[in-house]
């Protein structure tokens, strides 16, 4: 909360409020503020900085500081669509200023060219909704760039033989090779494979009023004290709050986007800290509350005009939900790797990104990366061998002769896109706010499961090839939790079977936008935050030019 | 080699973030609630009972002695666990009491049942204490592990707390000695720079694969 920001009345009707700041909406306030719009974040968690981010693991995971909160914001979870939900936790999402890009593992892949296209590369595959998208990598790829330059990406452009064309190398050299990252890169090349320094978006160099990583060990899942990991908060809210027409408001809670009788948007109403209910005025309305959050305000905005839900004339806002395929293979090696020490990932490689159905007999592809990204109390609940005694002399020695000398490989992949895969209201449950709860309904189609045992496999064999002395997997099962929140407003050109179209507008609200992960079409590959952050500086500049020719509200 | 059911609780549900998924997903009710950790966190040093009677922090020091014995290195013993467990049970885990409350009755019990002759746990030796032990564990016992969502027995909230003190950050609440840190490995310092381990001490940095490796591909 610097000095620059305005301080906007409810009242005024400001050009956009923008709902959550996280990895996209944080980029669409910045690039509507700098372009002279006044806009209103308003972020349903609190504003936190890196003064408040610490390495206590009971506050940050047990405490859920960074992130939603299972009591108040309770949901329940079923596989398919004739059963009756239990309240079960699905889901985690950042819920403070910058959203979930404070706590991500910033693995910052660009989608493919394949990735737009494929539906049409090799044909449909039966029961699914898998489709193309109505934009190509072409379109997208100025708008990557943008954000490794922007916001920050560190990599080595022309490593990988499979990457898609650049216009620009990346703005920084690689983050440092970590010991998982050496074993992993001379295995892998024994195998005839192409491994290369994973693009990561945290600075290897520093910045203005950023530093580079300093390594402390404490990334994924929880919140950077010295500003390298390039968040949402560390880069474009700080950008858009020095345009001094960007107001960002934490502790605000949208619960419905209100309508005027000509169905145009006419601001938000949500819950202050005090729970009292406010309607902030605007005259355009930007949502980009996550891929579960976004669904769930449309549907608790329905109305007389909407009465399935705001933007829904499809039926399909929530569905479609897609979650990435991942399975993850841990190995125990001779010597100490220190893996604890700096950020998560910093090999990767992408030999099975695009794979031939026909050969391997299922749809999909994906990577696999070197990481080790568990702080020491989730070491010793979960990172022991099978069959490792759980206390005693033997637990303890395990313990201690392994927190050092262990590393993962996670493999991440498509997940094909099922209508009854979905985020709902439960008909039951309510939040802290007497609001109805999200319900997630979800069942991996037989192929993602299929491919994360293919990949699964290939990684097992980089473990043997390094010499791991022992190794093992976590069981490929059907996912219950969603970290990934994808595709559920997808974006097409029919009104009838997508929710937005390719300027992000929704086809029934002419100044009602949608830009977060449920923008998307197909899944990628199993990082979506940099594709989700490239159309955010897409869909500000359509915004940005529909507004200048005054067609916004036309 | 995949792991048994039996810790299939101890598994990420979705792979798709590893610590923060099955972490958040998976620690039980019993170190959730309240703003106090921090304060917790700042008196660590102290050792003033405030929840504990002197002989039940005598039962709990003893067990958590078990659960992280004490060897060639420091355990839960030298670590000062039962300490951070009666400022927990005070503050940020005061949902437990409960259970701690309702479990040295219980483990009386079982000692007893185990060797009459002995009134309480602390007094057996670690071979008995083992064994009383093993009697709650249903791991150990090869038993089928009750659902997480159940309430945790007295044993498995002991053991979680155990392994929470031990492990917690010492610059973050956790032992300001930093025993456990030392036992497993974890420098205390929170600013790293490369090479980092034994594998990556005279790694070149990346270069573009040589004539031989793309002969194998």
């Amino acid at each position: 909360m610097t000095p620059e920001q305005p301080k906007y009345k409810t009242s005024d009707e400001v050009d956009f409020v923008v709902v959550g700041s996280g990895a996209a909406g944080g980029i669409i306030a910045k690039e509507l503020s700098e372009n002279g719009f006044r806009v209103v974040v308003l972020e349903q968690g609190p504003y936190l900085t890196e003064a408040d981010f610490t390495h206590n693991e009971i506050k940050i995971l047990n405490e859920d500081l960074l992130t939603n909160h299972p009591k108040l914001q309770p949901n329940t979870f079923r596989k398919t669509p004739n059963e009756t939900a239990k309240p079960q936790r699905a889901l985690v999402y950042g819920r403070l200023v910058g959203g979930t890009s404070v706590h991500f593992t910033a693995n910052f892949w660009r989608l493919h060219e394949i990735d737009f296209v494929e539906r049409t590369k090799i044909g449909p595959v039966a029961g699914t909704g898998f489709t193309d998208w109505p934009i190509t990598y072409a379109d997208l790829e100025p708008y990557y760039t943008k954000v490794e330059w922007e916001i920050g990406v560190s990599g080595l452009a022309g490593a990988s033989p499979f990457d898609p064309p650049r216009s620009k190398p990346y703005p920084m050299p690689p983050l440092p090779t970590k010991a998982s990252g050496v074993i992993f890169e001379q295995a892998a090349r024994k195998l005839g494979w192409n491994p290369f320094p994973a693009p990561m978006a945290i600075l290897s160099q520093p910045r203005p009023g950023r530093s580079a990583c300093i390594n402390c060990g404490f990334c994924l899942a929880f919140g950077c004290e010295v500003g390298a990991k390039s968040s949402s908060l560390a880069s474009a809210i700080r950008m858009a709050e020095k345009t001094g027409r960007c107001e960002i408001r934490p502790n605000s809670y949208v619960h419905r986007i209100e309508l005027d009788a000509n169905s145009r948007a006419t601001g938000a109403v949500y819950f202050d800290a005090q729970r009292n209910v406010h309607l902030q005025k605007a005259k355009a309305v930007v949502i980009s509350a996550n891929g579960a959050e976004t669904p769930r305000l449309l549907l608790l905005s329905a109305n007389k005009q909407f009465p399935n839900g705001l933007a829904n004339s499809s039926g399909l806002v929530g569905k479609y939900l897609m979650l990435n395929s991942a399975a993850v293979s841990v190995g125990v090696f001779e010597q100490p790797l220190n893996d604890y020490k700096g950020f998560a990932v910093s090999r990767v490689l992408h030999d099975f990104y695009e794979m031939d159905p026909q050969k391997v007999g299922f749809y999909g592809g994906g990577g696999i990366d070197a990481r080790f990204d568990i702080t020491p109390i989730g070491f010793a609940m979960g990172g022991l061998p099978p069959g490792t005694p759980t206390w005693g002399k033997e637990f303890k020695h395990t313990l201690a002769h392994n927190f050092t000398r262990t590393m993962e490989l996670m493999s991440h992949g498509t997940s094909l896109s099922l209508e009854s895969n979905s985020f709902s209201l439960d008909p039951e449950l309510k939040d802290a706010w007497g609001l109805p709860a999200l319900r997630m309904t979800y069942k991996d189609h037989p192929d993602d499961l299929k491919l994360a045992t293919y990949l699964n496999a290939r990684a097992l064999e980089i473990l043997d090839a390094a010499g791991a002395q022992n190794k093992w997997s976590f069981p490929i099962e059907e996912q219950q939790f969603a970290v990934h929140l994808l595709g559920t407003c997808r974006m097409g050109n029919d009104p009838k079977t997508s929710v937005i179209n390719s300027d992000h507008r929704t086809h029934d609200v002419k100044n009602l936008f949608l830009c977060d992960g449920s923008s998307l079409v197909t899944s990628g590959r199993g990082q979506p935050t940099m594709t989700i952050e490239a159309l955010a500086f897409r869909a500000a500049d359509r915004i940005r030019d529909l507004a200048k020719r005054g067609e916004i509200n036309a | 080699m995949t792991i048994d059911n039996s810790r299939r609780d101890f598994l990420l549900r979705s792979c798709s973030s590893l610590t923060a998924v099955w972490l958040s997903a998976h620690w039980p009710a019993l170190l959730s609630a309240a703003s106090h950790a921090r304060n917790a966190a700042q008196s660590s040093a102290s050792t003033k009972l405030e929840f504990f009677t002197p002989d039940q922090a005598k039962e709990i020091d003893a067990i958590t002695a078990r659960i992280i014995p004490t060897d060639e290195t420091p355990g839960a013993h030298e670590a000062g666990v039962v300490y951070f467990i009666d400022r927990a049970l005070m503050t940020f885990a005061v949902d437990d009491q409960k259970t701690y409350r309702e479990g040295f009755p219980e483990m009386q019990v079982h000692t007893r049942e185990l060797f009459p002759a002995l009134d309480k746990f602390s007094a057996a030796s670690p071979e008995q204490q083992d064994q009383i032990l093993h009697s709650f564990d249903e791991h150990a016992t090869g038993g089928r592990r009750r659902p997480r969502a159940a309430a945790r027995g007295f044993f498995d909230t002991v053991r979680l707390h155990t392994i929470v003190a031990f492990l917690l950050d010492p610059d973050a609440g956790g032992d300001p000695n930093g025993v456990g840190w030392k036992v497993i490995g974890r420098e205390r310092e929170h600013m790293f720079q490369p090479p980092f381990g034994y594998y990556d001490k005279n790694y070149p940095g990346w270069q573009p694969p040589s004539p031989s490796d793309k002969a194998k591909s």
